[in-house]
């Protein structure tokens, strides 16, 4: 527009087009129909994990032109290692600059809560159009009465097993209860076809599997008060002795070494019988048939079944991964990154990602449970439909604060597991994991 | 007024005198200034000085500060004095990483150097393709460390193993070798690598080395009636001597301060049995955000370095002396 020429019909256009892009962000980008006035060559920059469903990178970078044109400036997305994200989000605090946008793992909100934008407005109105988050949001995003990341989507996890494999050892369902397991696994195993469980230092299966033992078996890190440390009790000795036993007779002993990525590849080569994982194992095996095949040369997938881990004396629990995306402080665009994460849930968009995981996360509420995807999806996914309605995380019995972050990050609970089922004494792994924990809590 | 100079040093100084011209005591300035040895000097120097400081020093002292204070994540610290030192001696976690390090060091530096040793005391005979042999022994050095090693962890994979499957079709073993499930093994598969790529440094210094010994010496020595390993051990090993001990600083310090090769080979485990400092205080400072915490863990490598060096610089200077 030639600002010489301009008359008062086009200054009224554009001052209202500028008016409703700043009073209705995105809203008002789409009735405006052009992109916001942000400065040229603005680039906003989004770090997420590299996602074990490859298609849904591929779709969430499809969609980055068009986030780019709606929002009038370039939006980038980097995708790296999972148990990079920590070190990359350290660095970029401290040096004060880096990603605009983080993605954030189960409760980490907490601990960089001092470093986030406020985004309580987006959060809110989120949970408003789609009826309200799952209950384990505020603990992983909701901090200090405000919502310091934006919730995205939650991670499930359940046991995948060979259906045939265990259907020879005499079991038509999965096992209800560990002691069940121990028994059917110890079969397995000696038949060369033990359960994959890792040990290691993993930010996803090996945390999701020791913490819901500790809390089957009736432990937990602290009372309810989230200050004392009760980690020493009977119900953690019980579990930390069974898992020894459970690790001797049924699981595949590797797993001390295992990443993320090992049961998974040990799964599809027919190496172990059963793993706690994400759906990806199942949804892999599908999308890559032709080579992921059981030892009769059929199809993997069609083996495969899903089964949430068993119970123990105290009951069965699960632990998901929640993931939500944070703006930094140090971000120079805090509203275009505002703006962007808004136009990235909107339904139109959200949806597309969502049907590219093919069940492998369900959404940050209940409302993305009723998604027609739901009924493309093979029967062994449907148990992920209503994965997060219960789950915990942890720092239980307490809230799940930083200090839990911190105990998490250190490995505390893996390591006491670790130490058990190499030699230590169980009361001797559950006394180092208490005094460890308590120099975080009580220190 | 503009005579032109007649030449000689005498008209040209008169000319000066006579004819001066405001702009040139700018230069005469500066000549002065560059004349001035000391100014000179530290104007030289201080580029040098600008990149330690910047690249070395201020890090160091940033990394003092740091351990000294309870900066977290996001948060500025208060000075909090020895604490942060207290609590990583009283940390379990700690003195297994503590331990392994001198463990880690030690072996890998006596392997490194007997076998570095030997390929130069081969490579240091005339042979067909001698050069080639030379060059390609380096592989290991130039290749960087993060893809070399995660070609080591695939051949060490606990279900997929290279290695276990060559042992058992050898009939060699009937279970699988625990390479990195086990924490024992999994410190000797990392000493392993790390001599599998330290040893080609070790190797081409003592060749230089070897290489400037007089073949006089050994001559003398033969016709001496001294055999193989006298010669080496009365001639070449005396005279390699101070090659060797700078090599082994180098290598100490190195090996002493390793991370890439255990953060990609073990990330520290199982159990923490094959934590180094320098990926413990990795954990704790970056990826947990307990930035003093980190750096406090950081820093005892600093002491025992500084003795080690010491003590080798002593002895290497009262070798020049005698």
């Amino acid at each position: 527009m030639d600002a010489k020429r301009l008359n008062r019909r086009q200054f009224i256009k554009a001052t209202g087009t500028t008016a409703a892009v700043a009073l209705s962000g995105i809203e008002g980008v789409v009735a405006a129909r052009r992109a916001p006035a942000y400065a040229q060559g603005t680039k906003l920059h989004w770090v997420r994990w590299v996602d074990f469903i490859p298609e849904s990178d591929v779709e969430l970078k499809r969609q980055m032109p068009e986030a780019s044109k709606a929002l009038g400036a370039e939006v980038v997305l980097e995708t790296i290692n999972a148990n990079d994200l920590q070190p990359r989000i350290t660095a970029a605090i401290q040096s004060g600059s880096g990603a605009d946008i983080f993605i954030m793992l189960y409760n980490w909100a907490q601990l960089y809560g001092s470093q986030l934008v406020d985004v309580s407005d987006l959060a809110t109105a989120l949970a408003r159009s789609e009826g309200g988050f799952y209950d384990v949001w505020p603990s992983a995003a909701h901090v200090g009465g405000h919502w310091l990341a934006v919730p995205h989507s939650i991670i499930g996890n359940a046991v995948a097993y060979r259906r045939s494999w265990l259907a020879e050892a005499g079991a038509h369902e999965y096992p209800k209860t560990w002691d069940e397991a121990r028994r059917l696994f110890a079969q397995l195993k000696q038949k060369g076809k033990p359960y994959g469980q890792t040990l290691g230092h993993t930010f996803g299966d090996a945390p999701t599997f020791c913490y819901p033992m500790l809390w089957c078996f009736g432990g937990a890190e602290t009372d309810k008060t989230g200050k004392k440390v009760v980690l020493n009790s009977k119900g953690a000795v019980e579990a930390v002795k069974f898992m020894q036993a459970f690790w001797k007779e049924c699981c595949d002993e590797g797993g001390l070494a295992w990443d993320d990525t090992n049961n998974n590849r040990a799964f599809h080569a027919g190496e172990i019988s059963a793993t706690l994982n994400g759906a990806s194992i199942y949804i892999v095996a599908k999308r890559q048939q032709e080579k992921i095949k059981d030892e009769k040369g059929e199809p993997m997938w069609q083996d495969i079944d899903h089964q949430n881990l068993p119970a123990g004396p105290a009951g069965a629990f699960t632990m998901y991964v929640p993931m939500s995306h944070a703006v930094m402080k140090y971000s120079k665009n805090p509203k275009l990154a505002k703006d962007f994460l808004r136009w990235l849930q909107k339904k139109e968009n959200y949806e597309k990602w969502f049907q590219t995981q093919g069940g492998y996360s369900v959404g940050a509420t209940k409302a993305w449970e009723k998604n027609p995807m739901w009924s493309t999806v093979d029967k062994p996914l449907q148990i992920f439909r209503t994965a997060a309605r219960s789950t915990r995380i942890f720092g239980h019995a307490g809230p799940a604060t930083a200090k839990a972050t911190e105990g998490f990050s250190k490995y505390i609970l893996t390591d006491m597991y670790a130490k058990a089922v190499q030699g230590m004494s169980a009361e001797d792994a559950v006394k180092w994991a208490e005094a460890e924990l308590k120099k975080i809590y009580e220190g | 007024m503009n005579k032109p100079i007649a030449g000689g040093a005498g008209s040209a100084a008169r000319l000066e005198v006579v004819l001066p011209h405001p702009r040139a005591t700018e230069p005469r300035r500066l000549t002065r200034f560059l004349e001035n040895e000391r100014a000179l000097a530290a104007l030289l120097l201080a580029p040098t000085v600008l990149v330690l400081g910047t690249f070395i020093a201020y890090p160091f002292i940033m990394g003092v500060w740091l351990a000294l204070s309870s900066t977290s994540v996001g948060n500025v610290g208060e000075f909090v004095g020895m604490r942060n030192f207290a609590k990583a001696w009283n940390d379990s976690i700690f003195r297994t990483a503590f331990g392994n390090t001198f463990v880690y060091t030690f072996w890998a530096t006596i392997f490194k150097l007997t076998l570095g040793m030997w390929l130069a005391l081969l490579l240091n005979r005339h042979f067909r393709g001698k050069r080639i042999v030379r060059a390609s022994m380096l592989l290991p050095f130039i290749v960087p460390t993060v893809l070399s090693t995660f070609a080591w962890r695939w051949m060490f994979d606990p279900t997929f193993s290279v290695l276990n499957w060559l042992l058992y079709r050898a009939d060699l073993i009937t279970t699988k070798l625990p390479f990195l499930s086990d924490g024992t093994y999994g410190m000797w598969c990392a000493i392993v690598v790390n001599t599998w790529r330290g040893m080609p440094f070790f190797a081409i210094t003592l060749l230089a080395g070897l290489q400037t010994i007089n073949p006089d010496l050994h001559e003398a020595a033969s016709l001496d009636g001294a055999n193989g390993w006298r010669r080496f051990w009365y001639v070449t090993w005396p005279l390699l001597k101070p090659v060797t001990l700078v090599v082994v600083v180098f290598s100490v310090i190195q090996t002493f301060s390793d991370f890439q090769l255990i953060y990609v080979l073990t990330g520290g485990g199982p159990a923490n049995s094959t934590h180094l400092l320098a990926t413990y205080a990795y954990q704790v400072g970056v990826a947990t955000g307990l930035l003093g915490e980190g750096a406090a863990i950081s820093l005892f490598m600093l002491p025992v370095l500084f003795v080690v060096v010491w003590l080798q610089l002593r002895y290497l200077r009262r070798m020049d002396g005698a």
